[in-house]
């Protein structure tokens, strides 16, 4: 038997019957935390969610209540808050479901959010990509602006506070919360320095401003139903709540899939939630977190010590779903997409496949990342059109080390860690694309063209 | 204020939705958003419109148009076709769907089909990698592309293509 999973954020997403109106989320218990929350001191909120240690699931991983302690109360200034449903780093797709199946929850979240915060004026920042969810968004804060559970003087209070649901238009660095918030602003999505800019603190028109991704906001209604300590008992006290983990490539049954933090292994995850590998392949590796994420080999093993200093001797299979236990392993579970790769991949061009997307993605801002991520495309194709050569796999590096670490945004180690890694690990393909250019012999023979 | 030849309800919508936003800058996304679907694409005459209308210099809205890729200086195919092909789609086949899906429509990644009606274009991740090869015809979203789903997409905007002109000529 597959474990099973534990929804809490898509518990009623895809069960029968249930539809993305207002009234069915109200016959299900909608929008009654956001009266229980306007009973409650904003700041008594701010605490609960201190107390759930509720992570980010946008891909940092901080933690939400210290993220919301941060904002500067004393300017004076407006706080805004920003719903980040970009939702673009390749292998990453739960957003998207919660947005079109079950959208009044980030709605009543949102607004609790937005009444702890003391924000008038909230927005969604969606992809273009996303035409139907936009659209489904406007209709449920329609429905919830006629039920008075936004816009002026919500639920009979003194407090009132708008939505815009805000297009983006096709670039994947406005998921970046600063580029995201110059996007709002109608400039170039280009990526402020941190420091000075934290949102918190120089946001939005420079003023206070919360960025939550979509999945971590979620999580919001049901720390006020259970209370943040309880919620702080579900998964591990380190990865506290559920994760929707979204995996895709070669396993039999790709999905979204929902369980509590730690609660099961990328073995499980992979073999027994996923059903495993195609009839006659081999796992060959996993990108665990997100495409930036650093891959992991199948036959790897890992050993060292987590934060809490216990020792560890894993196998692929035996990494905990959690946030500390990628970074351990030298990963990490960034957006929660788990991408797999069988051994029909040729691991350059899967690189290959990659550095096309940074390549096209750079802002452009920064000389190393707009340079570098366009040298590592152009090396990796040529690689994968029979002219590979000998000194290529230590060039790559060599490039990615030259971007890691001297940007103003972390797109900058988002694009240097598939080289670095996809080399390192796998550096005798690498070098065999050398060798074979010389023979003429190129690409996958038995896997799908990847470039 | 120079005048654009727009549908009176793109107006209405322009008009409504900048004071919506503390700074009318920031209308800027969904009013081209709003100008692209009426007229097509984005010229510089909009461009100068889009920036009276925002009190801001041409360059302001220049800047936008060039750098998100949703937005096209030039007239384009009717139909766009994206077929993703980032990683995850790429290892459930994107590569060969795209192929199959220029064969069927008559045209490549640079050039539409002759009579100007569909484009076929790469996109990046578009966030459905659990159903990969994915596929978006203008605001349409398809799973779980296979060659057949391929046909039947294709035969689907040849025929929406032939209906559109018996319409037109009726
Ligand atoms: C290049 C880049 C792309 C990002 N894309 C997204 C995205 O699509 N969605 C998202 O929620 N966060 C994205 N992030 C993370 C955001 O910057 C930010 O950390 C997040 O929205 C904060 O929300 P959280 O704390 O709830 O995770 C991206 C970060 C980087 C560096
Ligand atoms: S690191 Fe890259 S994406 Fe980030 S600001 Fe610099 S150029 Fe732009
Ligand atoms: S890779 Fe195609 S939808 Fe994500």
């Amino acid at each position: 038997m597959p474990p099973t999973e534990q929804r809490i954020i898509l518990k009623f997403a895809d069960q029968p019957g249930y539809a993305n109106d207002i009234e069915c989320y109200l016959r299900h218990g909608g929008y009654e935390m956001l009266h229980k929350a306007f009973d409650m001191e904003p700041g008594d909120i701010c605490h609960e969610v201190e107390l759930s240690r509720l992570r980010g699931r946008g891909g940092a991983g901080f933690p939400a209540g210290m993220k919301w302690k941060f904002l500067d109360r004393k300017s004076g200034k407006p706080i805004y808050l920003i719903c980040n449903a970009d939702e673009s780093e390749p292998g990453t797709f739960k957003d998207r479901q919660i947005i079109h199946k079950d959208p009044h929850q980030l709605i009543e979240s949102m607004m609790i959010a937005a009444y702890a915060t003391g924000t008038k004026l909230a927005f969604v920042y969606i992809r273009e990509e996303f035409p139907e969810g936009a659209l489904i968004l406007e209709k449920a804060i329609e429905e919830a602006r006629a039920a008075n559970f936004v816009g002026p003087k919500i639920l009979g209070s003194d407090y009132s506070c708008e939505i815009i649901v805000h297009r983006g238009a096709g670039a994947y660095i406005c998921g970046e919360e600063t580029g995201l918030i110059e996007s709002l602003e109608g400039k170039r999505p280009y990526p402020r320095i941190k420091p000075p800019y934290f949102p918190a603190v120089l946001g939005l028109y420079q003023c206070p401003t919360i960025v939550n991704n979509v999945e971590t906001l979620c999580n919001i209604k049901h720390i006020i139903e259970i209370g943040g300590e309880a919620y702080s008992h579900i998964g591990t006290p380190a990865a506290t709540g559920t994760r929707i983990w979204c995996v895709s490539g070669h396993v039999r049954k790709p999905g979204y899939y929902e369980f509590a933090g730690g609660a099961i292994t990328l073995g499980e995850l992979i073999y027994d939630v996923c059903e495993g590998m195609r009839p006659g392949r081999k796992l060959k590796a996993v990108i665990p977190g997100g495409s930036s994420a650093k891959v992991l080999r199948a036959d790897e093993r890992f050993h060292g010590h987590l934060k809490d200093h216990t020792s560890f001797d894993w196998g692929l299979k035996d990494i905990p779903l959690d946030y500390d236990s990628f970074m351990a392993v030298g990963s990490m579970s960034g957006s929660g997409g788990v991408i797999v790769l069988d051994d029909s991949v040729d691991m350059v061009e899967a690189l290959a496949n990659l550095n096309a997307f940074y390549a096209h993605e750079s802002c452009g801002q920064c000389t190393p990342c707009r340079e570098g991520s366009l040298w590592m495309k152009k090396i990796t194709s040529r690689m994968c059109s029979g002219e590979a050569r000998s000194e290529d796999a230590d060039l790559l590096v060599s490039i990615s080390k030259q971007i890691e670490g001297r940007t103003i945004c972390a797109f900058g180690e988002a694009c240097s860690w598939p080289t670095q890694s996809f080399v390192a690990k796998f550096k005798d393909e690498f070098v065999a694309k050398a060798s074979e250019a010389q023979s003429q012999a190129t690409g996958s023979e038995n896997g799908d063209r990847l470039i | 204020m120079r005048i654009l030849d727009l549908k009176p309800e793109t107006l209405d919508r322009v008009e409504a939705v900048i004071p919506k936003y503390p700074v009318k800058r920031s209308a800027i996304l969904p009013v081209l958003h709003y100008l692209q679907a009426d007229l097509g694409y984005i010229s510089r005459d909009t461009m100068e419109w889009v920036a009276e209308k925002l009190e801001l210099e041409p360059i302001n809205v220049y800047e936008i148009v060039t750098f998100y890729p949703f937005f096209r200086e030039q007239p384009t195919a009717r139909r766009i076709v994206r077929v993703c092909r980032t990683l995850p789609c790429a290892l459930s086949g994107a590569y060969k769907i795209c192929q199959k899906l220029q064969t069927e429509l008559g045209c490549t990644l640079e050039e539409p089909s002759e009579d100007g009606e569909v484009a076929v274009e790469f996109a990046e991740c578009l966030a459905g990698c659990g159903t990969g090869p994915v596929v978006m015809v203008d605001d349409e979203f398809y799973e779980n592309v296979d060659e057949s789903k391929a046909e039947a997409i294709a035969a689907k905007i040849k025929g929406d293509k032939v209906a559109n002109s018996t319409e037109t000529s009726s």
